[in-house]
Formats: C-alpha cells, structure tokens, sequence
C-alpha cells in the first residue's frame, strides 16, 4: 500500500465537500442545511490544511484559523436568523419560506 | 446722381410700405397719398436715369456693396444698369403708377385701403429689386419677396375661401418653380464661382462651354423660376386663378409686371442657355401659347379671358426667348405691359360700374354707357390683336419674323394664336360692348369716375406708340444685336414690312381671319353660338382642359400614397417594430425569467452550483 499523500486528503476533502453540497441541495430542513453547509467549509478546511502540509507553508492553516473564526460567528448570526424564522413562521422547512419572490 | 438715383428708386416705395404699415394705418387717403407719391417719384427718377443713361455707349453700369461674403461666395447688394434693365425699370414704375392711382378710384369703398396700399408698394419695391439686381442671389431674395407680395394681394380679399384659396395655390405653385431656379443658381454658382451677372457673362464669352455637360441642365433648372412666375405649362394653373384678387392688382402684377419677371430673367441670363435647352424653353412657350389662347376662346369671365390671354403673350415672349429673339422677347413684355394693363383696368371698370359682375354674357351694349372705358379697351384690343399701327402689331411681329427665321412649326403656332387671340380678344369685345344688354344691371351701369378713367387714358397712349420708339433696338444692345439701329419714326412704322415683309403679311392675314370669325360669330350673339358647333372641344376649352381636375387628382394619388406609406411606416415599423418590438422582446424575457425565480432557496443553490460546473468546466478543459 502506498503512503498516504495529498490526494487522499484532496479525495476526502472532495467527497466531504459533495456531501455537504448534496445535503444543502436536497434536505428541506433548514437546519440540516445549515450543517451540511458547515460541512462544506470543513471540507474546505480539510483541504487547505492538507496543502499547508505538503507544500510546507503555513499559509494554508493560517487560512483555516480565519475560515473557522469566520464561520463561528456566521454560525452565531446564521442560527439567530434561524431562531426568528423559526418563531415568526413557526416552520424550518425551506419550502414555507419561498416568499421572497415576485 | 447716377450714384444715388438707383437707391433712391428701389427704396422709395420699401419706404411707403413700411410707413403706411407703421403709421398710417388709419388714414385711406394718407397712405394712398404716401403709396402714389412714392411710385410716381421712383418713376420720375427713372425716367431722369434713363435719359441720362441712355446715350452712354456702354450702358453697363453697376454699383455694388459687398453684402455676403463666405468663403468663396461673393453676394453683392448692386445695380446693374444697363438698356435691358433701364427698359424694365421704366416699365414697372411708369405701368405702377398709372395702376396706383386708378386703384385709389377702384379701391375707394375698401375698409381695408391702408393694407393694399402697403401690399402694393411692397410688390413695387421687390419687383424694382428683381429689375436692378446685379447678381443672381440678389434676384432671387427680390423674386421671392415678389411672390410673397403676390400671394398677400391675391388674397387681399381673404374672407373669400376662394381667394384665399387662390393666393395658396399661387404661393405654392411658384414655390415648385422655384426650387429649380435656386437649385440653377447653385448648381452655377458651383460650376463657376460666381453669381454675378457681368462676371458670369465674361466667362461666358471667353469661354462658352464653361458648363460642360450640365450647360442645358443648368438652363433648365433656371428656366423653372421663370416657368414659376411666368405662369409656363405646367406651372401655368395658378395665374387664371390670381384673378381672385382685387383687378387692378391683376393689370399690375398677373399682367404687366410680375408674370414679365420670368421672361426678364430669361432675357438677363440669356448667355448661359444651350441650344437645346432654348429648344425646350421655346416649345414650352408655344405650347403654353396655343392652350392658353384655346382656353379663352371659352370662357366667360372677362377677367379670365384676360388672364388666359396674358398666359398665351406670356408664352409668345418665353417662345421668342427660346427662339434666340430675346430682344423681341422683352419688346413684346413692354408692348404687352401697357395694352395688358390698359385691358384689365378697363375691365376693372366694367366690373366696377356692373356691381362685380365678371361673366360677359350679363353684359352687353356697354358702348353706350361707358364710353372712355369703351374706347380705350378698343384701343388695348386693337393692340393686342396686332393690328398696325397699334404696339402690339410691332413687338408680335418682332417674334413672328424670329419664330419664321428659327423654327417653322412653332411659326404656324405663332401665327395661329395670333388668330385665336383676335377671335377671343373680339368675342369679348363684342359681347360685352355691342349688342344688347343681357342682364339689368347694364341699365344701371355708369361709366367710372375720372380717377380711373384718365389712368386708362394714360396707359392708351403708349399702347399705341409704344412701338414706335424703336424699343427692340434699344435693347438689342444688351444682347449684341447690331445693324440697322436709327431709324426715324416713319422707318420704324415700317420696319416690320422691309424686315419680314412674310411675317408681318401673315401675321395682318390672321388678325383679319380672327376679327371676321368673331364678327360673324359674336357681333350679334345672345348665347354663345360655339359649344354647338365644337361640342366636346369646347367643353373642354371651357373647363381649362381639365388640367386643374388632373393636377388636383394627381395630388391626391401622390398624397394619399404618401400619407398611407408613411402610415404603414409609423405603425408597422416605427410603432410596430421599434416601439412594440423592443417592450415586447423587454416584457417577454422578464415573463420567462420570472419563471426562474422561485423563492426556493435550494433551486438556487442547484442552479449556482450548475453554473459553477459549467465555468469550471470551461476554464479546465
């Protein structure tokens, strides 16, 4: 068996990625959406990291440290607007809150 | 005095018609008064000009202002003086001022006097313009002021539809013929740089083919103004309808002066025609000659009759133009100038005494009634018929003897009309003044006050000796005619007879055929005995050979045409295409892109992931 290299990580870091897409794209509960989105970016993290290591550069983790700060306070401000949804429309289905359209 | 004489002429009567316009307004007499004054001083000064003028050898004098200067255009303000000019100037001011005043007479119940006053000083000033202009931009400002002051007289009257109707149709008639003069003036002016009459004449000597190729069209495109003017076919259908306007302002400007201005500027600019051109201006002559005078012979208003038979001499003078007779050309317009004018301002005085009864078969046995009118319209019929020794025998003559020496048919032409303007001249002679009295009002009729009676006088006299004076040789001149140029007063009488001695035999022929005809026809008549005898031709005659019918039915194909492409244009294509296409196209793709948007957040998502593949997929493979 050869050794673990960059695309093992790069496949991983892919397959996480589609997972996430698949998950925002066909799940109707928002919040499920909300964490495959999460999962997204982890996937994204995944990859950087990965590149950081092989490249031996830090720049890619210095990204990731921004992308996970970025995304906590997306998450604090994203669940919030979930939360008022939530109690105006007394739903979390994506399909009841398709109002915003002509 | 020459220096200021020219200015002075031209200016008086500009002066009069603002003053009265401005001042006067009020006062009929006063600006009668400033009106008369004005022509008879500008007539005064012509005639101290012309005797001092007239022994120069030369004769050729201009005084100019640079006025317009662009570029390599060069517009002078100028007179030129020479015979042909001088000629003319006598002509319009000497005519104008016996018309001026007989209007004075005629006008005299008009509430309106102040404004025909100011009209027809206005007329005098911009046909004095055409007469001394030294170049043609200069003429053509004058000659468009000219059908301007036609138009404001014509529809003096303007209450009358038909009078206003009538200045309309001579306004924009004129307007056809002249765009192909100014088109002319431009299309000179390009080939060779100037406008001025005594440069563009030495270029034309020292080079004759100066205008290649587009010589005759050149010509033509000039000879459109005076087709305008003039009254020439196909333009000739606004003049009978002229006489709507007040008569003495017929005799001055539909007869003696204004309609000339075509046939002048034919004469002024004579060198520039090529030969075919003068082929095409002499057949259009003579043909508006021969419909002109047919027309006559039917018709029975006594100013229309006039007025086709001044189409007809108008045609006899553009023909002689054509026919290389300029100077018989310009004879003829000073000879017709006062027996036309004597004709109408005696016609102009039966109407005034029948109550503005115009149709000669109301009138009648007027002989007795009227006699100053009676004789002196004799004498204006006895001109224009030629008969010697009345002027008109000596100026038509002039032509028949060019029209014999250039082109045979157009003689048989001329020689016809001659007879025909005799029969129709003496067919209204006859009815209105012999025989009976065919309506009541010729019980009542009276003849005119002197004020109109002496111009009538006045104007009889040089009917009759006008062609005595020897004017085609004075004019000769200017076109380089030589010879035989003193003759004394008896040699010129006989002139006619020792030049063409065939012409003039022929010409005296026809006259007596005419006066006989109209004598066996007419002297006793009641109903006019023709249409039986010619049915559908005199139906026609009567009816203008129906070219009014066909002029306004043409105008109405080409009009509604128009109308309906520009219609299809604007709904089809500017409001169907343009318009509706465009917020048609802009509505339609905002319908089907509204389909598009949801509200369904994951659709989106979808559709940018998608379009996310798409980019990739470009930029990758």
């Amino acid at each position: 068996m050869s050794p673990i290299g960059l695309e093992h990580f790069l496949a991983v870091s892919g397959l996480l990625f589609f997972t996430g897409l698949l998950g925002v794209i066909v799940r109707r509960n928002i919040l499920i959406m909300y964490m495959s989105l999460e999962l997204m970016l982890n996937a994204a993290n995944l990859a950087l990291v990965a590149f950081s290591r092989f490249n031996n550069n830090l720049n890619g983790q210095v990204m990731v440290f921004f992308i996970i700060t970025v995304a906590a306070a997306e998450v604090s401000v994203g669940l919030a607007l979930i939360v008022a949804l939530h109690r105006k429309r007394q739903s979390a289905h994506v399909e009841d809150l398709a109002t915003l359209k002509l | 005095m020459n220096q200021t004489f020219p200015w002075l002429i031209l200016f008086l009567p500009l002066i009069a018609a603002v003053g009265i316009t401005l001042l006067t307004q009020r006062s009929k007499s006063l600006s009668a008064v400033l009106s008369i004054g004005a022509i008879a001083a500008s007539f005064l000064l012509s005639l101290v000009l012309f005797m001092s003028l007239k022994g120069n050898i030369g004769l050729n004098e201009t005084l100019a202002k640079s006025w317009l200067s662009v570029g390599n255009l060069q517009v002078d303000f100028g007179f030129k003086l020479d015979s042909l000019s001088l000629l003319m100037l006598l002509i319009v001011t000497g005519v104008g001022t016996a018309i001026h005043v007989y209007s004075w007479g005629y006008m005299h119940d008009d509430p309106s006097v102040s404004r025909y006053f100011a009209s027809l000083s206005l007329f005098t000033f911009s046909m004095l313009g055409i007469v001394l202009s030294n170049n043609l931009v200069m003429m053509f400002i004058f000659w468009e002021l000219v059908g301007l002051s036609s138009y404001l007289l014509i529809g003096f009257w303007y209450q009358k539809n038909s009078a206003a109707d009538a200045a309309k149709k001579a306004f924009l008639t004129n307007r056809i013929g002249d765009f192909g003069f100014l088109m002319g003036i431009i299309l000179i002016w390009a080939l060779v740089g100037t406008v001025d009459f005594t440069r563009l004449q030495d270029a034309f000597r020292a080079n004759p083919a100066l205008l290649g190729t587009s010589a005759t069209a050149a010509g033509l495109l000039i000879f459109c103004g005076a087709m305008g003017k003039s009254a020439q076919f196909p333009l000739h259908v606004w003049l009978p309808d002229a006489m709507e306007g007040p008569t003495p302002v017929s005799a001055l400007i539909h007869a003696a002066t204004m309609v000339a201005a075509g046939v002048y500027m034919l004469c002024r600019v004579f060198f520039l025609f090529s030969p075919t051109a003068l082929e095409v201006i002499a057949w259009i002559g003579g043909l508006t000659s021969l419909m002109a005078a047919l027309i006559a012979v039917q018709q029975q208003d006594i100013k229309r009759i006039l007025a086709y038979s001044t189409l007809s001499q108008l045609g006899y003078m553009v023909m002689a133009v054509g026919l290389q007779g300029p100077a018989a050309s310009m004879y003829h317009l000073t000879t017709h100038a006062f027996f036309k004018a004597l004709l109408f301002l005696g016609a102009g005085s039966v109407i005034h005494a029948m109550h503005h009864e115009q149709n000669i078969w109301q009138m009648g046995n007027l002989k007795k009634k009227m006699p100053a009118t009676y004789w002196t319209f004799l004498i204006g019929t006895l001109a224009l018929c030629g008969v010697p020794p009345f002027s008109g025998f000596f100026s038509k003559d002039a032509i028949l003897a060019v029209a014999w020496e250039h082109n045979s048919w157009l003689f048989c032409i001329a020689l016809f009309v001659a007879f025909l303007t005799t029969f129709y001249m003496f067919r209204l002679f006859f009815v209105a003044f012999h025989g009976v009295g065919k309506s009541k009002s010729v019980d009542h009729a009276h003849e005119s006050p002197s004020i109109m009676t002496t111009p009538l006088w006045l104007l009889a006299i040089p009917s009759v000796i006008s062609g005595w004076l020897g004017v085609e040789h004075f004019v000769g001149k200017n076109f380089g005619m030589t010879g035989d140029h003193h003759l004394n007063f008896i040699e010129e009488i006989f002139y006619p007879f020792s030049h063409a001695p065939f012409a003039a035999m022929t010409g005296i022929m026809a006259t007596i055929v005419g006066f006989s005809l109209a004598y066996a026809l007419y002297s006793k008549a009641v109903v006019d005995p023709l249409p039986e005898k010619l049915h559908g031709l005199s139906r026609a005659m009567r009816n203008r050979f129906y070219w009014d019918e066909i002029f306004n039915g043409l105008i109405r194909i080409t009009h509604e045409a128009a109308a309906t492409l520009a219609n299809g244009i604007d709904r089809w294509i500017i409001g169907g295409f343009f318009v509706k296409g465009l917020h048609g196209t802009t509505e339609f793709a905002g319908r089907a892109l509204r389909l598009v948007q949801t509200g369904n957040i994951q659709t989106y998502a979808l559709l940018l992931v998608a379009g996310l593949a798409v980019v990739l997929f470009l930029i990758l493979h």
